[in-house]
């Protein structure tokens, strides 16, 4: 096992754990730096890895740099354990500090003020993430208008919305997994 | 159960249904840490996503990492980041060695595409929840207003409108004490 090629592999997913802010897509950009600097994949392999990355269960970001680990070390999992661990390192070693330190000042006033303007943001930033997904549901060519409506997604939200309301404790996995056979059913 | 295996379980659980970026596996959070497990309450789950939107890495992570360490310390975290990413790991092999030509494959568009459809409906149950748990009063539906638009727009980088939204909050808190409307 080549030893120098996994230790670059960790400081590379180390160092995009560290400065990727915001989620899987973030991670996007870095994969295209280390393609360029050390050509490990090529522009076609990494559009694979990241349309698998979207289409697979699990955080995207993992997925990502358990593929790109996996591949780079001519598939040995030793690689897609080494840049997973890397990528997630950073972040479990600041949100341990983060933590200590929340869990010391949360009854300060300070940080409970600065949570009551945070959540209803938070809430927002999360309502947004589904509207993007709604919308890129409802219209699937990218064009928003009464034309390019995908009617059997729209009507298939509506029932389904109506069904989870009514019933209101379906679990998500049931409510994913339902979802998914109905797409191939339908033929989404 | 073992606590450490109950977590390991309950993360890997959500981490092989959370699909495409962090925030479709809210829902997931919300039935089985805050419902079943009561490992933390919505209002903490919006505090920690909070956080782990001005903290670098995958949200997943960061918010597994809270509730494992808050849960077991540092080893809480270790066992339950494990947790999240270990289907990935699993599945990532599998498909890479097996069917690398997985996204293409028709039968995998079509169920995507269905679960697009969950992804709606589950994330906006989750909104709804945490405008329930989040939002006290008419100055909360104003900053929640103003971060829609500025979120879906893409006017402000998330981290400033975290920071802002941050910085409201005590203001309004401060402006509330010295009239003397906060209780």
């Amino acid at each position: 096992m080549n030893l120098q090629l996994l230790w670059t592999l960790f400081i590379e997913f180390f160092k995009t754990g560290l400065f990727a802010l915001g989620g899987g897509l973030a991670t996007i950009p870095f994969l295209y730096e280390m393609m360029e600097k050390y050509h490990w994949f090529n522009a076609d392999d990494l559009m694979n890895m990241i349309a698998v990355s979207e289409s697979t269960p699990g955080p995207m970001g993992i997925n990502m740099a358990t593929y790109v680990g996996f591949h780079t070390t001519g598939n040995n999992i030793l690689g897609g354990l080494i840049t997973t661990f890397g990528l997630i390192l950073p972040s479990v070693i600041v949100i341990c500090i983060v933590a200590k330190f929340l869990q010391k000042f949360k009854t300060s006033h300070w940080v409970q003020d600065a949570f009551y303007g945070l959540r209803p943001a938070v809430t927002a930033m999360i309502a947004t993430a589904g509207l993007g997904v709604f919308v890129s549901t409802i219209f699937p060519e990218g064009i928003i208008s009464v034309g390019s409506i995908s009617w059997i997604h729209l009507i298939l939200f509506v029932i389904l919305s109506g069904i989870s309301f009514y019933f209101k404790k379906i679990h998500p996995i049931v409510m994913i997994l339902s979802c998914a056979l109905l797409g191939i059913l339908f033929a989404l | 159960m073992n606590i450490y295996l109950d977590m390991f379980i309950t993360f890997a659980k959500i981490g092989a249904f959370t699909f495409g970026g962090g925030y479709a596996m809210l829902p997931m959070l919300q039935s089985e840490i805050v419902e079943k497990k009561k490992w933390a309450t919505d209002d903490e789950l919006l505090d920690y996503f909070a956080v782990g939107q001005c903290t670098p890495g995958v949200i997943a992570v960061n918010t597994a990492s809270f509730i494992g360490y808050y849960q077991k310390g540092i080893l809480g975290t270790i066992v339950a980041t494990s947790g999240v990413v270990f289907p990935s790991l699993v599945i990532i092999i599998l498909i890479a060695s097996l069917l690398s030509n997985f996204a293409e494959l028709e039968i995998v568009q079509h169920a995507l595409s269905g679960i697009r459809i969950a992804v709606c409906i589950l994330i906006m149950q989750a909104v709804i929840k945490m405008i329930k748990s989040g939002i006290k009063d008419t100055y909360g539906w104003i900053i929640f207003a103003i971060a829609l638009v500025f979120s879906y727009f893409q006017w402000l980088p998330t981290i400033l409108i975290v920071i802002l939204a941050a910085g409201t909050g005590i203001l309004i808190q401060a402006i509330k004490t010295k009239r003397g409307l906060k209780s």
